[in-house]
């Protein structure tokens, strides 16, 4: 698309045994674009983000990131890089001050500490050591240090993954501020909130491959009908999902990550009625079930198949 | 592309790291333990007991080098191995390979931070022995030996870090520390032990280092076979750790 894209994948194929990897991945980022990565767990959307950080050395296949090899130029790639793991990558007795202030004595103009720890809101924090801190807290140090450096492509694995609803707000607002001063972003996510509210183009992954790769409004225009989303406190077994499957009103359906559902399905208000009166005999509470028609769900449902 | 002037020059980032690496070191207290309290507590139960044996002149002058080995150990394989086998375990190892801090730095950071430990407890022991137990002996000739053992204890450590899961690195070089303990020469002499067991115990690390230490700092002759011994000791380590070295 762009002439000179921040990201560019062609043709590339990593896999760790039978249908695990990705597979003939072609991708290109443009210049200040947010690209989210959507798929199910297991897709291939980590090792995707991980052939571009440098970390893996594709089978086959040529990837440029910012023009350059990212495993060959590594030295020059990395520090034009903001990386965030999707957990760990602190030291669990340092400070949340004190990781700061190493990650920012790495780079020549790094955002000053404060000014980053009042952007994810951790300025509270400070003094606390990292391991105390909570899965949500965690994540935002991570994306602090991710934005130390002043990054031109900043790649952010699953970043609100365990978030609380309030801490989700701030880092997309925290990510698309990133978006607006002009920084290429590359997330993954298997929220489709997520992905319709930051992303400019929605790659959706399934099984390693690349399904569909387009602006969310024309994604979800691609789609149409019903979907049922459900969430439960814990996952359903293997039987529960067959269950929910062998419902009159449902279609189809397909477990995005577990604990969460989509369903497709002719008559969305049977559906819920079908779906709580099961969940409400047997199977684990449920945390959320609403209709979802008309958005990316729906898409994602439709692109990655899913059981009949 | 103009990445060169994105980086923080190294001297300053090898300044933050150093630092970092200090602190963690010394921040958790099992780290305290090893690294202080067991080696002054071995000087002082056994020099103020005085078990030693018999014919070596005083209890310090048997003591002191076997005690500073341990010191060795506790840092060098003990507490850089665990904590290096963490770090990977944590992502942190992976999370620097993804960040500008050159390779070299860390490695530096690390050793210096050893190193600046182990100045730290060898002072502290010497100290000792001279307050409260009339040790005397001649330090200077014996700090290029004390390197030599330092960089063979971390290379075994960071070898076992390498080669093991973080939880078989935290039980492996536990075990290995108390066996050194028994086998090294350290309290116990390496002629006390079963004499089917001396020859292996004498030509481990730990045993190299301390009799050799007690030749040096006694100002007596040293052996250069065994000097030589843990040349090779302290080669081979050294490079099994830099080839098994794993950012995760």
């Amino acid at each position: 698309m762009s002439p000179n894209p921040v990201v560019s994948l062609r043709g590339v194929t990593k896999s760790y045994g039978p249908n695990r990897g990705v597979m003939d991945l072609d991708l290109e980022v443009g210049e200040g674009e947010l690209l989210a990565v959507l798929g199910p767990n297991g897709a291939g959307k980590t090792t995707s983000v991980e052939i571009m950080e440098g970390y893996r050395r594709p089978d086959r296949g040529t990837v440029r990131v910012l023009g350059l090899d990212p495993v060959r130029d590594r030295r020059r790639c990395i520090p034009q890089l903001g990386i965030m793991l999707q957990e760990g990558g602190v030291y669990p007795s340092l400070s949340v001050g004190e990781a700061v202030r190493l990650f920012a004595a790495y780079f020549a103009n790094p955002v000053p500490p404060g000014e980053l720890l009042e952007l994810v809101e951790l300025s509270d924090r400070v003094r606390s050591r990292y391991r105390t801190l909570s899965g949500g807290e965690r994540q935002r140090l991570s994306l602090a240090l991710a934005l130390v450096g002043r990054p031109r492509l900043l790649f952010l694995d699953e970043p609100t993954a365990g978030m609380d609803p309030r801490a989700r707000l701030l880092t997309w607002e925290a990510v698309r501020e990133q978006r607006r001063r002009g920084v290429t972003v590359l997330l993954t996510t298997h929220s489709m909130e997520e992905a319709e509210r930051l992303a400019d183009r929605v790659a959706i992954i399934n099984q390693g491959r690349l399904v569909a790769l387009d602006t969310p409004s024309a994604l979800i225009g691609a789609g149409g009908g019903g979907v049922v989303e459900l969430e439960t406190i814990e996952a359903l077994t293997v039987e529960g999902q067959a269950r929910l499957s062998a419902l009159a009103s449902v279609e189809r359906s397909r477990e995005v990550a577990p604990g969460h559902y989509l369903l497709r399905t002719a008559s969305p208000p049977q559906a819920l009625v079908e779906v709580a009166s099961l969940l409400r005999d047997e199977g684990p509470q449920v945390l959320r079930l609403q209709v979802g028609g008309g958005s990316l769900e729906e898409v994602f449902l439709e692109l990655t198949g899913g059981t009949d | 592309m103009s990445s060169p002037q994105l980086v923080a020059p190294w001297p300053r980032s090898l300044r933050a790291q150093l630092r970092v690496e200090l602190l963690l070191l010394l921040r958790q207290p099992e780290n305290l333990l090893v690294i202080l309290v067991l080696p002054v507590l071995l000087l002082a139960l056994f020099a103020g007991a005085r078990i030693f044996p018999a014919g070596a002149g005083r209890p310090a002058d048997f003591l002191i080098p076997g005690v500073i080995t341990v010191a060795l150990m506790s840092t060098g394989m003990v507490t850089l191995g665990i904590s290096t086998a963490y770090q990977r375990y944590y992502r942190v190892l992976k999370r620097l390979g993804g960040s500008p801090l050159p390779t070299f730095v860390l490695v530096l950071a690390k050793a210096g931070a050893v190193l600046l430990v182990e100045v730290g407890q060898v002072a502290l022991l010497l100290v000792i022995g001279r307050l409260f137990f009339g040790w005397s002996g001649a330090v200077l000739g014996a700090i290029p030996l004390m390197l030599l053992g330092s960089v063979c204890f971390a290379g075994l450590g960071l070898t076992l870090a390498g080669a093991l899961r973080a939880e078989l690195t935290l039980g492996g070089a536990n075990g290995l520390y108390l066996l050194f303990l028994v086998v090294g020469g350290v309290v116990l002499p390496v002629d006390h032990l079963p004499s089917w067991l001396q020859p292996v115990a004498g030509a481990l690390p730990p045993a190299l280092l301390s009799s050799t230490l007690r030749a040096a700092l006694g100002s007596t002759a040293i052996s250069g076979s065994t000097v030589l011994l843990l040349a090779v000791w302290t080669v081979v380590l050294a490079g099994a750790a830099s080839l098994l070295f794993r950012w995760e």
